[in-house]
């Protein structure tokens, strides 16, 4: 197989490349705030080597493992973009803006530029499509991340008194979520052998069917290991809505306030709170 | 392979810890060696320790209800301690939720309740009998 035109003119020409990929760069924009032009200059040198060795081998599958070293630089430097904070369309303008000067060149040193210029416009919109994928899985990285640090935060278990546990709950609650929030209450039953455990769901936006049911079932796991569960912090606008779900309580106890559901914790425990008046 | 669950006798409580994977016929030994023991020592409470017990299926908690509701006819109380979160939250999932069992955090609450419940339940005979007497006397 003979060595694919593109290849030669991005070794012929690199440096007549460079420069006008950069200057068509500097016309759609840069972003100076995020990035200084050395940076860019130094990328795109690294990318149309990297590019014209892997033309070398064909330009048809970018799958093969010539092509490994410009996925990897495209990848790496989409991911990065991703996190600094670069729009989409800035991150694919980065590739994208090599087809005008690398078409100029086809025009001017080829026999059959139209062929050529298709094959030169597919591989770029592949490589184009490529980054457009890795600032995507950057992104979904961080939103991950995000997910799983604000699950950590979001379910501490305090012990009010010796033997009383509260779990405030924030926040809209998923299965996902009652998951972690029910093994962390369970687990800290066991550890400090409390007999009570007050739910408090006055940060919980709404209440569903799923909702519901997860606080049952956290109730019903608790009660199976000897403790007991009370749920406190019932807004009116969600008693009413657990009454028109027809969500049946059963025999769990259920306070208006924190408070009320301390004193009954605190009653059970047969423990009494006495004002001083020793002074 | 252990073949057989040891029950302990404790004044007038029968105490067991589940300390193997139970399987079947263990199970059903179990049912079988427990009933005789409650009838043989007029057993008021049965207290089952399922601490070292990790996994559990809907055999195993089909099992305990039907050792408690065993028991509770043959007028024994029936209170099962240390149950594991995993296996708390697997019976859940599984919608096993033992209705009518009593459960405690560990042995120690495990027998302090079991006592409170027993001596209710005593204190109840009591009232009742001294009610009968009465209403005997009055018919008299």
């Amino acid at each position: 197989m003979s060595v694919p035109v593109i290849a030669e003119l991005l070794k012929k020409h690199e440096s007549e490349l460079l420069q006008e990929w950069i200057a068509s760069q500097r016309a759609a924009g840069i972003r100076t705030d995020l990035i200084d032009e050395g940076t860019v200059l130094n990328n795109s040198r690294e990318l149309l080597k990297l590019l014209s060795i892997a033309a070398l081998g064909g330009i048809d599958d970018l799958g093969s493992a010539e092509w490994k070293p410009v996925r990897n630089m495209i990848e790496a430097l989409s991911r990065t973009q991703s996190r600094q904070g670069f729009s989409p369309s800035e991150t694919a303008t980065f590739v994208f803006s090599l087809k005008e000067p690398l078409f100029a060149k086809i025009q001017a040193n080829c026999a059959d530029p139209a062929s050529e210029m298709l094959k030169a416009s597919q591989l770029l919109d592949k490589l184009g499509l490529y980054s457009m994928e890795s600032y995507m899985t950057g992104r979904e990285s961080v939103i991950r991340e995000q997910q799983e640090s604000m699950l950590e935060l979001s379910t501490p278990v305090v012990e009010l008194w010796k033997g009383v546990l509260a779990i405030p709950l924030i926040g809209s609650l998923d299965s996902n979520r009652t998951q972690i929030v029910m093994e962390a209450l369970l687990e800290k039953i066991v550890q400090t052998e409390s007999e009570i455990a007050i739910i408090d769901i006055t940060g919980v936006p709404t209440v569903d069917t799923m909702v519901a049911q997860h606080l049952l079932k956290t109730v019903t796991a608790a009660k199976l290991m000897g403790a007991r569960c009370i749920i406190s912090g019932i807004r009116p606008q969600i008693a009413a809505t657990i009454v028109h779900l027809g969500v049946e309580l059963g025999d769990v106890i259920t306070k208006s306030s924190l408070a009320d559901a301390f004193s009954v914790a605190l009653k059970e425990l047969d423990i009494r709170l006495v004002k001083g008046s020793l002074r | 392979m252990v073949d057989k669950i040891p029950i302990l006798k404790m004044g007038k409580f029968l105490l067991l810890s589940i300390q193997v994977d139970m399987h079947d016929q263990l199970a059903m030994d179990l049912q079988e060696d427990l009933t005789h023991q409650i009838v043989l020592h007029r057993s008021k409470g049965v207290l089952i320790d399922i601490s070292s017990l990790d996994i559990v299926d809907s055999f195993i908690g089909r099992m305990l209800s039907h050792i408690a509701h065993v028991s509770r006819i043959l007028d024994a109380k029936i209170i099962v301690v240390g149950m594991q979160p995993a296996v708390a939250i697997t019976l859940v999932e599984l919608g096993l939720s033992l209705d009518g069992i009593a459960t405690a955090l560990n042995v120690e609450k495990g027998m302090r309740r079991l006592e409170q419940m027993v001596e209710d339940d005593l204190s109840l005979e009591l009232e009742s009998g001294e009610d009968r007497d009465f209403s005997a006397e009055a018919g008299d």
